[in-house]
C-alpha cells in the first residue's frame, strides 16, 4: 500500500525523523492559510499524488510570497501530472503539501528495502541525492553503499556511521545523520514498510539533516496489525476495479487489452496473460481468484471483468487444486444471469471436480465455448475477439 | 528414490483443527501420506480424521516420532508455528500459509540459521513424491511416478506442468513448490542440488516467475554443476513493471526481475526454456529425446 508524501512525513516525524514543517491543503484557500501559518519567507507548494517525478512534471513550485502560493496552488490543484510513474494518462492533483522552504547545502539519498538475496533488510545510501536511485545504480554503482541489517540487533550505530562517512556527510553532522538513519530504520520495521526512501535527504545551512521527500510503501500482508496506516489509504489514487476486487480478496490488476481473464493461482494467471499475447491478443487484466474462492466471489470477479468497457471477450482458465471446477462454473453461470453476457466466453476447466463443472456449464444454456487446454482456449478467444 | 519425502515420512499437521487443514488432512491420508499427529493449542486429546491432536509440536513429535510438519496456521501466527517446528528439531517444515508479513519471515530465517530444520515455502502448494506421499494442497491424481523432478515458485503452474507430463506419459519423482514469497526457506538451487544427486531423477523442470533474481542464480548454478538436463519456464512476460502480480514476490522493480532477462540467462546457461506455458511438457519431451532419455523416462 502507498501513501502520500505528507502522510509519510507525519509517520516519520512520530519516530523522530527530522522533516520540514508543512500542512496538507485541499483547496487554494487552505494552501494560503497553511503558508500564513508557516510564516516562512520561502514556501514550497508540492503536488501530492502516488507517483514520483512530480518536480519534473511541474508539480513542485517554490513560492516567495503568499500571492505566489495562491498562484501556484491554483495552477497545480486539478492539474493532471504525467510522470514516468503515472502512465500516459497521468494523475489529477487533489491535495497539496505546503511546506517551509529550507536552505539546502547538499542532497543525498537514503533508502531502506528488503533484499531478497540475503533475506534481510538493507540500508542504502548515496551521495547522488535527487536522482532516481535506479539511474545511479546503472551509471555509477560504486556510489551506492549498503549495510545488511541483522534483525536481532537492528541498524547498529557503527553501520549508520559507516554509511554517513561513505557518502561524505560532513563530520559535524555525522551524529545527526546517524540519529536520522536509526529513526528511519525504526519506522521501517515498526510500521512494516516494504520501502522507505528519502530522496533527497538534505543538509541545511543551519546545520540540520532533513528528509525533503519521503516515499513509504507498506507490506499489504502486515496491514492487519497497522490500523493507523490503513486509515491513510487514499482510494482516489487507486483503480476502481482494483478497489472493488480487494473487497472480495481477489487479486486483480487492470491492463490495457481487451481480453478479460479469470484464473486461479498467480503463476497460472500471469502465464494466461502471456499465452494470450503469444497468440496475438491483449489481456485486459490479471485476475487470480485464489484457492478458497466461493461461487459468490467468482460472481463478483466476473462482474468486475465485465465492468471494463474495453473487454471484448473473456477467457476463464482454471486448474482446480483446492479450487473446485464446479464452484467456478456456478459462479460464472450466476454472474451472467445477473449482468448478462453479450461477448464471447471461452472456458477451460481442469482438475478437481472437472466433470461436475463442465456439466453445470452445458446445462446452463449459455453460449460458452469450451477449450481442451490452455493453448486451445487462448487461440479460441483471440480469434473470436480479433 | 525421491527428494525430501517418501512413503515412510511421518508428518504432523500444525493447525489441524482449522477447516482447510482438516480438509487437506483427509486428502493427504487418502493419498497414503503418513499423517501421525496434529497440533492445535488447547485441543490435545481430540482427534481429526482419526489423527491425535497435541497442544505443542514438541508433544506431537515425542509421541509420534514425526520428522516433518505441514503448516496451515493463519498468517498472523504462521511465523511462530515455523519457529516452534524448528525448535522441535524437525527435519522438514512445509508452510502452505500465504500472506505472512515479510518482516516476520526475515526474523524466522534469522532464527533458523545454523539449525537442522529445512523450511519449504511459505505460500507454496507443498511437496509430493508421486504415488508415495503428498504433503500440501496439490491435486494428487494428476501426478504419476516416474523420472522427472519438478521445482516451481507457482502452485497452479506446477499442476499445469505435471499434468502435461503425465498426459504425455512421463511420470515424476518429486514436485516441490518453493512458494511465491520474496523470503522463503528453500530456493531453486537447494532443490536442484537434491535432484542432481537423486538417482531416480533423470531431468528437471524449473518454473519461475518475474521478480527477484532467484532464477538467474539458479541458472548460474546449473551451468556450473548440473549433470542432468533442465527445462525452464518463466511466468509473467507480459506483466507491467511496478505491479505486484498476486504473489508478494512477483514484481518487476527498478527494471530488474523481468521474464526476458531471466529467460536470456537461463538459455545462456544451457536450460531449454519453454516458449509458452502450454508447451512445458512438450519441451521436456524434446529435451529427453535429445539426451537419449526418452525411453527411460516414458512411464506408460
Amino acid at each position: 500500500m502507498n501513501i502520500h508524501e505528507y502522510q509519510g512525513k507525519e509517520v516519520l516525524r512520530n519516530f523522530g525523523v527530522k522533516v520540514p514543517t508543512g500542512y496538507v491543503a485541499y483547496t487554494v484557500d487552505e494552501a494560503v492559510e497553511a503558508a500564513e501559518k508557516l510564516g516562512t519567507s520561502v514556501t514550497v507548494v508540492k503536488a501530492q499524488i502516488h507517483a514520483g517525478g512530480r518536480g519534473k512534471a511541474g508539480g513542485v513550485k517554490v513560492a516567495k510570497s503568499l500571492e505566489e502560493v495562491r498562484t501556484y496552488a491554483d495552477e497545480i490543484l486539478g492539474k493532471t501530472l504525467v510522470t514516468h510513474q503515472t502512465g500516459p494518462e497521468g494523475k489529477e492533483v487533489k491535495r497539496l503539501l505546503i511546506e517551509e522552504g529550507c536552505d539546502i547545502k547538499n542532497e543525498y539519498y537514503v533508502g531502506v528495502v528488503l533484499d531478497r538475496a540475503t533475506s534481510r533488510v538493507v540500508f542504502m545510501a548515496s551521495e547522488e541525492g535527487g536522482t532516481e536511485i535506479e539511474e545511479v545504480a546503472e551509471a555509477t554503482p560504486e556510489k551506492i553503499f549498503k549495510e545488511v541489517i541483522d534483525p536481532v540487533v537492528g541498524l547498529t550505530p557503527f553501520q549508520a556511521r559507516r554509511l554517513a562517512f561513505n557518502i561524505n556527510i560532513p563530520n559535524e553532522l555525522i551524529g545527526k545523520a546517524v540519529q536520522f538513519m536509526t529513526a528511519l530504520y525504526q519506522a521501517f520495521v515498526e510500521k512494516d514498510c516494504s520501502i522507505a526512501e528519502i530522496n533527497p535527504l538534505v543538509t541545511t545551512g543551519d546545520g540540520e539533516v532533513l528528509a525533503l521527500d519521503a516515499k513509504l510503501n507498506f507490506d499489504d500482508n502486515a496491514l492487519y496489525r497497522q490500523k493507523d496506516i490503513v486509515e491513510l489509504r487514499d482510494l482516489e489514487e487507486e483503480d476502481e476495479k482494483e478497489i472493488e476486487a480487494s473487497k472480495y480478496d481477489l487479486s486483480y490488476i487492470s491492463l490495457d487489452g481487451n481480453i478479460g481473464c479469470m484464473v486461479n493461482g498467480a503463476g497460472l494467471a500471469m502465464s494466461t496473460m502471456d499465452i494470450i499475447k503469444h497468440y496475438g491478443g491483449d489481456p485486459a487484466n490479471f485476475l487470480d481468484v485464489g484457492g478458497g474462492a466461493t461461487a459468490e466471489k467468482v460472481t463478483e470477479a466476473f462482474k468486475i471483468i465485465l465492468s471494463d468497457s474495453n473487454v471484448k471477450g473473456i477467457f476463464v482458465n482454471i486448474f482446480g487444486g483446492i479450487m473446485k471446477c464446479d464452484v467456478i462454473a456456478e459462479g460464472v453461470v450466476e454472474a451472467t444471469k445477473q449482468v448478462g453476457l453479450e461477448i464471447p466466453l471461452v472456458v477451460r476447466l481442469e482438475g478437481t471436480n472437472v466433470e461436475k463443472g463442465k456439466k453445470i456449464l452445458e446445462e446452463s444454456g449459455l453460449n460458452i465455448t469450451s477449450a481442451s487446454s490452455m493453448a486451445d482456449g487462448a487461440e479460441k478467444i483471440v480469434s473470436m475477439v480479433n | 528414490m525421491s527428494v525430501y519425502i517418501n512413503k515412510d515420512t511421518k508428518v504432523i499437521v500444525q493447525g489441524i483443527t482449522g477447516a482447510t487443514a482438516t480438509f487437506h488432512t483427509k486428502q493427504m491420508l487418502e493419498y497414503g501420506t503418513k499423517i501421525v499427529g496434529g497440533v492445535t493449542p488447547k485441543k490435545a486429546g481430540t482427534e481429526v480424521e482419526g489423527v491425535p491432536v497435541f497442544n505443542t509440536v514438541k508433544d506431537a513429535v515425542d509421541a509420534t516420532g514425526a520428522t516433518a510438519s505441514v503448516i496451515y496456521v493463519p498468517a498472523p501466527f504462521a511465523a511462530d508455528a515455523i519457529i516452534e517446528a524448528t525448535d522441535a528439531e524437525l527435519d522438514l517444515v512445509i508452510c502452505i500459509t500465504e500472506h505472512i508479513p515479510v518482516l516476520d519471515m526475515v526474523k524466522v530465517k534469522r532464527y533458523m540459521e545454523g539449525k537442522k530444520t529445512r523450511l519449504i515455502g511459505p505460500n507454496c502448494p507443498g511437496v509430493i513424491t508421486a504415488d508415495e506421499s503428498k504433503i500440501g494442497i496439490m491435486p494428487g491424481y494428476i501426478h504419476k511416478k516416474g523420472h522427472i523432478g519438478v521445482v516451481s515458485r507457482s502452485g497452479t503452474l506446477t499442476y499445469e506442468a505435471v499434468h502435461q507430463l503425465t498426459q504425455a506419459g512421463y511420470g515424476q519423482t518429486t514436485a516441490v513448490g518453493i512458494g511465491g514469497d520474496p523470503v522463503n526457506g528453500t530456493n531453486f538451487i537447494d532443490v536442484l542440488k537434491e535432484f542432481n544427486e537423486d538417482p531416480e531423477t533423470e531431468a528437471v523442470i524449473m518454473i519461475g516467475e518475474i521478480g527477484g533474481t532467484a532464477e538467474e542464480e539458479a541458472a548460474e548454478w546449473v551451468k556450473a554443476n548440473m549433470k542432468k538436463p533442465v527445462v525452464g519456464f518463466i511466468g509473467g512476460a507480459t506483466a507491467p513493471p511496478g505491479k505486484r502480480m498476486g504473489h508478494a514476490g512477483a514484481i518487476i522493480s527498478g527494471g530488474k526481475g523481468t521474464a526476458e532477462e531471466k529467460t536470456r540467462i537461463m538459455e545462456a546457461s544451457g536450460i531449454t526454456v519453454a516458449e509458452t506455458p502450454a508447451v512445458m511438457g512438450e519441451t521436456m519431451i524434446k529435451v529427453l529425446k535429445e539426451n537419449g532419455l526418452e525411453e527411460k523416462c516414458k512411464t506408460h
